[in-house]
């Protein structure tokens, strides 16, 4: 009862307040400011008596006169509309017209861009919610498009930010938002494309596109002509690529709004009268002997096709016949290879003009002779042109019916010749996407005639090695479906093989490579069960398999095969992550249970060619040096990357064993392969107590090792220190500070110093093999800026009381966490910590310079108020490093000279003569990389206050 | 001061070209031809210690992006500068480089050949002596023009001119497009 009554009570009050206000509003003029502020609030209130905002309005019209108002009375008058605009819109548009009018009254000559943003959302609000313009439309357009195109730079400190953006999308949105518009809107849009002001011309063109969206066919008709003969005009004669982007959607838009229309049994065409418009002044420069106007032409034709599928039609049945033509009548390579790229820009349908279900495609009737085209290009002598015809190649083999059977052998026949052939790097990695492309609808052909002969030539032992490589990465581009994959994948594994008993010569580098193309036919994994179980059941088998074998023959015969090089199982490594990473449940779970029984026990049944002798031992350190022990890294490689879920058997016997190894083990590459995979399965290990303990018997193992400086162990246990740390960081677990404060204690260590400041470099950016997303790790989001903003005190205070020459391991340090946060974050942090980095420019140390320029860079580019202060230390320190030994600092240094010249021209002028001496000398570098940036560099400073320069 | 007068003129003939010039375009409807890629880099490249010697490709893509005065486009892409007309010795420090105005009468020549030469200037060591002219038998007043660029208190003169330096500038300026 006392809420009614309080409502009742508020509704009685809101009725004489408003009576009040509309009265004021016929007082003095100082008072309307107040009675209007008062208005505003009061329609914004959710209970206003009916019939109010009526009156309100019809007083406001009536009694004051907008345009004299102050800025931001005119602006409460807009927010007014736009609040009653919002709560009663039946009673408006009750009001009919005279509410169209008076906006129209209140609105003519408003020039605030502020309150131009209001003025535009009212019009907005009565186009779109259907409000009748009775006979004011005419005015309203007037109103509105005197502002079109908008010209409007905001002053350059600009504190409410209104762009030149908003504002023209807004306008556009008015002037486009209704066809009633049409008859206005069309012809001053033909009248502002002749403007001079280029933002005018794309300004048109953009709104003519959205016109496109809202208008039919009624509207345009008259038009038409204009429109085509302007829209052709700009696209022809421009230089600019913003013109002519705009001008070809403007005229795709205008197609598809006529290929839209409905027609009437009596009425023509419109749309084909349109286009036999625009095919008479274009058809005819595809066809001229110097080919001067095809592009323009060509491309006012292929956004005309682009539009619909019926405009295609179109197109198509008057162009394509030409174009074959004319490649047959030309015998020079570069005319043909413009008519090519020509013919291309028509082959590939756009969304809009993709066939429908049940529909041909509209290049069926020219099937043979397209076909025939391409061929006859893909032999021909000029690289560029065969470039061209496989992408042809691949436009047409994505389009069904297309490419009959015998046309994708004979495809085939030519791309396996251009693998084999062809040494051009571009036309080879052309030839290996459109393989790549066409066999994903084309296994079969693929299968039958392109593996086996690339099989043949990789096994032959006789090509040489780039044919090799070649026929490798065209294997690993065709193989996206189970079906290639079945038949790529063991000739990879054969080569392996073979590069295992050392038949065909291949080196380190080729089999690497080899890997990677696994690699990638393992990413495929991810998106087909049949790919990841291929890889469970065969390659990932094999691939251990042939691995142990060349380490045990190694252990006993001394014999080397490339499989035990360490640059080999490190590619090794990401095959199988990448294909366990992609394994379901089960297949999961047995991957796990074999792969440690196999580590644990030497359990090899699973493997293939059981010829192992039963009782190997891979993780003892003691038995046989880096021989066995290093095959740690594949068992890292399977069950690191396997999904959380998946639980791994026997883990606390298999923690220990790793543990062990990699404090005890003295092989470089073993020991961090157990470190890492002790960390990752640490990192996905479920929060409780058997972690705890795990962790706390390993943190104290490791403390023990630290402490005894005598000790040769200490590496092996920094590197498990380091590897744990980044498990729990990334886990947000809260050992992990304590953790990460013995890294920094570290800093200091006389002989782990250094390492431990590259540590954080590992700690701060992602790791490719193992502790990743893709390894489905348990990484936190921004774990890096909470680390950062944690530890970046500690890490300025250890700088400050260190001694001098352990200092720069605290810069190499900082400037590792600094150069791996994002952009945003550095440039917030940078003020604080400029002192110290450019300190670490100073540094003697090659990597600190270079990675204090790499993150110094970037932040250059958007100079913090702080840097001003500090020019003359940049200057000196970056000057300095332009001749320094190292070819990478030197190109650093130069590019963050040359990103200086940007920063505004008072502050930088004074040192123009300075910098322009100092680079006078690298010019004369010894690397043409490093002179490549000097030149750059000392351009802009040439031009830096010189006149017609910047 | 005799030469420094004759600079002078040199000066104001440039900017009277320079004037009638930029009111109405001389060819406006050129060839236009491809632009190459950038340059391969090599593993001799990225080796720290093997050095590299300037060759004709290096200065060419000095050249190849500087703008045309009159186009929006790159002397590569109008065919004026070609990387088989430039010549260079590294060894006895010496560059030497052809230009081919687009049509004979080009007013524009000498403005060309300028800019080619402050690239050059601002782009190599000292050491270098820098050779501009026009492709023999290409241009109408062919040995005015060379004359004039291989002056070097000439060259040196006209871009003491500052509305002269801003046209070089401009077309010096990287391409914001």
């Amino acid at each position: 009862m006392r809420l009614i009554r309080v409502c009742l009570f508020v509704l009685l009050a809101v009725e004489v307040l408003l009576a009040f206000y509309e009265n004021r509003l016929k007082d003095h003029y100082v008072i309307i400011p107040h009675v209007l502020q008062g208005l505003k609030a009061l329609t914004k209130c959710s209970v206003l008596p009916p019939g109010s905002a009526v009156s309100v309005l019809k007083s406001i019209f009536q009694d004051i006169h907008v345009q004299s108002l102050m800025l931001a009375e005119r602006s409460c008058v807009y927010n007014i509309l736009i609040s009653l605009m919002e709560s009663k819109e039946e009673e408006l548009k009750g009001l009919g017209a005279d509410f169209i009018f008076g906006f129209v009254q209140s609105v003519d000559g408003e020039r605030d861009p502020r309150n131009l943003l209001l003025a535009f959302q009212v019009a907005r609000n009565i186009i779109q919610r259907g409000y009748d313009l009775g006979k004011f439309v005419e005015e309203l357009f007037e109103v509105m498009s005197c502002y079109f195109p908008i010209d409007f730079s905001p002053p350059p400190s600009d504190p409410r930010g209104i762009t030149q953006e908003e504002l023209v999308l807004s306008l556009r949105a008015v002037l486009t938002g209704t066809s009633q518009f049409a008859e206005f809107l069309l012809p001053l849009i033909i009248e502002k494309l002749d403007s001079d002001i280029q933002s005018a011309k794309v300004d048109s063109l953009q709104t003519l596109a959205a016109c496109g969206l809202t208008y039919s066919h009624k509207e345009l008709a008259e038009f038409l002509p204009g429109l085509w003969s302007s829209i052709r005009r700009e696209v022809s004669q421009t230089a600019s690529e913003r013109v002519e982007s705009a001008g070809l959607s403007a005229l795709s838009a205008l197609v598809s709004c006529l290929s839209r229309s409905v027609l009437n049994s009596d009425s023509e065409d419109v749309l084909q009268v349109f286009l036999s418009l625009v095919l008479k002044d274009c058809q005819h420069h595809l066809c001229e002997p110097d080919l001067k106007l095809v592009w323009p032409s060509a491309k006012l034709l292929q956004a005309a096709a682009g539009a619909s599928y019926r405009a295609s039609l179109i197109v198509s049945a008057a162009i394509i016949p030409a174009l074959l033509e004319q490649y047959n009548n030309r015998t020079q390579c570069a005319h043909r290879r413009t008519l090519l790229e020509v013919l291309q820009g028509f082959v590939q349908p756009t969304a809009l003009s993709r066939p429908a279900d049940g529909e041909d495609s509209v290049l069926v009737a020219f099937q043979q002779s397209l076909c025939g085209v391409v061929f006859s290009a893909l032999t021909e002598s000029s690289a560029g042109l065969q470039v061209t015809a496989t992408r042809v190649l691949s436009a047409l083999g994505q389009q069904p019916g297309l490419m009959a059977q015998t046309d994708v052998e004979k495809a085939v026949d030519h791309l396996s010749r251009l693998i084999l052939e062809e040494d051009d790097p571009k036309l080879s990695s052309a030839v290996v996407e459109c393989s790549g492309s066409l066999a994903h609808l084309h296994p079969k052909a693929f299968i039958s005639r392109l593996i086996p002969r690339l099989k043949e030539e990789i096994l032959s032992g006789q090509s040489d090695a780039a044919v090799r490589q070649r026929c490798v990465t065209a294997l690993a581009s065709v193989s996206s479906l189970a079906s290639v994959v079945q038949e790529s994948t063991p000739v990879l594994l054969q080569v392996l093989a073979s590069a295992h008993t050392g038949s065909c010569g291949f080196s380190v580098e080729e089999v690497a490579a080899v890997c990677i193309s696994l690699q990638k036919i393992a990413e495929h994994a991810r998106d087909s069960e049949e790919i990841g179980r291929f890889f469970h059941d065969i390659i990932i088998p094999h691939l251990l398999g042939l691995c142990l074998q060349a380490a045990l023959q190694t252990r006993d015969a001394g014999h080397s095969s490339p499989l035990t090089d360490e640059a080999v199982l490190s590619a090794i490594v990401p095959v199988m992550s990448t294909a366990c990473a992609a394994l379901r449940s089960e297949s999961a779970s047995r991957m796990a249970a074999q792969a440690v029984s196999l580590f644990l026990d030497g359990d090899v049944s699973f493997l293939p060619e059981n010829a192992f002798p039963s009782k190997i031992q891979l993780l003892q350190s003691r038995a046989e040096s880096g021989g066995l022990s290093q095959l740690v890294c594949l068992l890292m490689a399977c069950v690191c990357s396997l999904p959380r879920s998946v639980e791994i058997p026997e883990i606390d016997r298999l923690l220990l064993q790793l543990e062990d190894l990699s404090c005890t083990c003295t092989h470089l590459f073993s020991f961090t392969s157990a470190a890492k995979c002790f960390a990752g399965l640490v990192n996905k290990r479920p929060a409780g107590e058997a972690l705890d303990a795990v962790l706390e018997r390993v943190m104290k193992r490791i403390s023990v090792e630290l402490e005894n400086t005598s000790s040769g162990q200490r590496t092996q246990a920094f590197t498990l220190l380091l590897w744990v740390s980044k498990a729990l960081l990334l886990r947000y677990h809260p050992l992990s500070t304590a953790l990460t404060d013995q890294l920094f204690a570290l800093l200091s260590d006389p002989t782990l110093g250094s390492q431990a400041a590259d540590g954080f470099g590992v700690l701060m950016s992602d790791c490719l093999d193992v502790l990743n997303r893709g390894c489905h790790a348990d990484v936190r989001i921004m774990y890096r800026q909470r680390f950062f903003a944690e530890n970046s005190t500690k890490l300025v205070q250890g700088f400050n009381s260190a001694e001098q020459e352990k200092k720069s391991c605290y810069l190499k340090a900082l400037s590792h966490i600094v150069s791996n946060l994002p952009r945003q974050v550095q440039l917030t942090e940078l003020p604080a910590l400029l002192p110290l980095l450019l300190e670490a420019l100073s540094c003697a140390d090659q990597a600190v310079q270079l990675s204090t320029l790499s993150c110094l860079q970037p932040v250059l580019l958007e100079p913090p108020e702080a840097l001003r202060n500090q020019l003359e230390a940049l200057f000196s320190r970056l000057l300095a490093l332009t001749t320094s030994p190292a070819m990478k600092v030197r190109i650093a240094s130069l590019q963050c000279v040359h990103a200086l010249s940007r920063l505004p021209e008072h502050t930088v002028l004074p040192f123009r003569a300075r910098v322009l001496k100092a680079l006078a000398v690298p010019l004369d570098d010894k690397k043409r990389l490093v002179r490549k940036e000097a030149v750059a560099a000392r351009a802009e400073w040439f031009l830096l206050g010189s006149p017609g320069g910047r | 001061m005799n030469s420094h007068q004759q600079a002078n003129r040199f000066t104001q003939r440039e900017l009277q070209v320079i004037m009638s010039g930029g009111t109405r375009l001389e060819n406006a409807n050129p060839l236009i031809f491809q632009r190459s890629g950038d340059r391969l880099l090599t593993a001799t490249d990225e080796d720290e210690d093997a050095a590299d010697p300037i060759d004709d490709r290096e200065i060419f893509d000095l050249i190849r992006s500087i703008n045309d005065p009159e186009h929006p486009l790159s002397l590569e892409e109008l065919n004026v500068v070609e990387q088989m007309r430039v010549n260079v010795n590294d060894e006895e420090s010496t560059v030497s480089v052809e230009f081919t105005p687009t049509i004979p009468h080009c007013s524009m020549a000498t403005l060309i050949g300028l800019s080619l030469k402050v690239k050059l200037l601002r782009s190599l060591p000292d050491r270098f002596k820098i050779d501009v002219h026009i492709t023999p038998g290409t241009h109408a007043s062919e040995d005015a023009v060379n004359k004039q660029l291989a002056d070097k208190e000439r060259v040196a003169a006209a871009l003491e001119n500052s509305q002269l330096l801003e046209v070089v500038n401009q077309c010096l300026s990287t391409r914001t497009m």
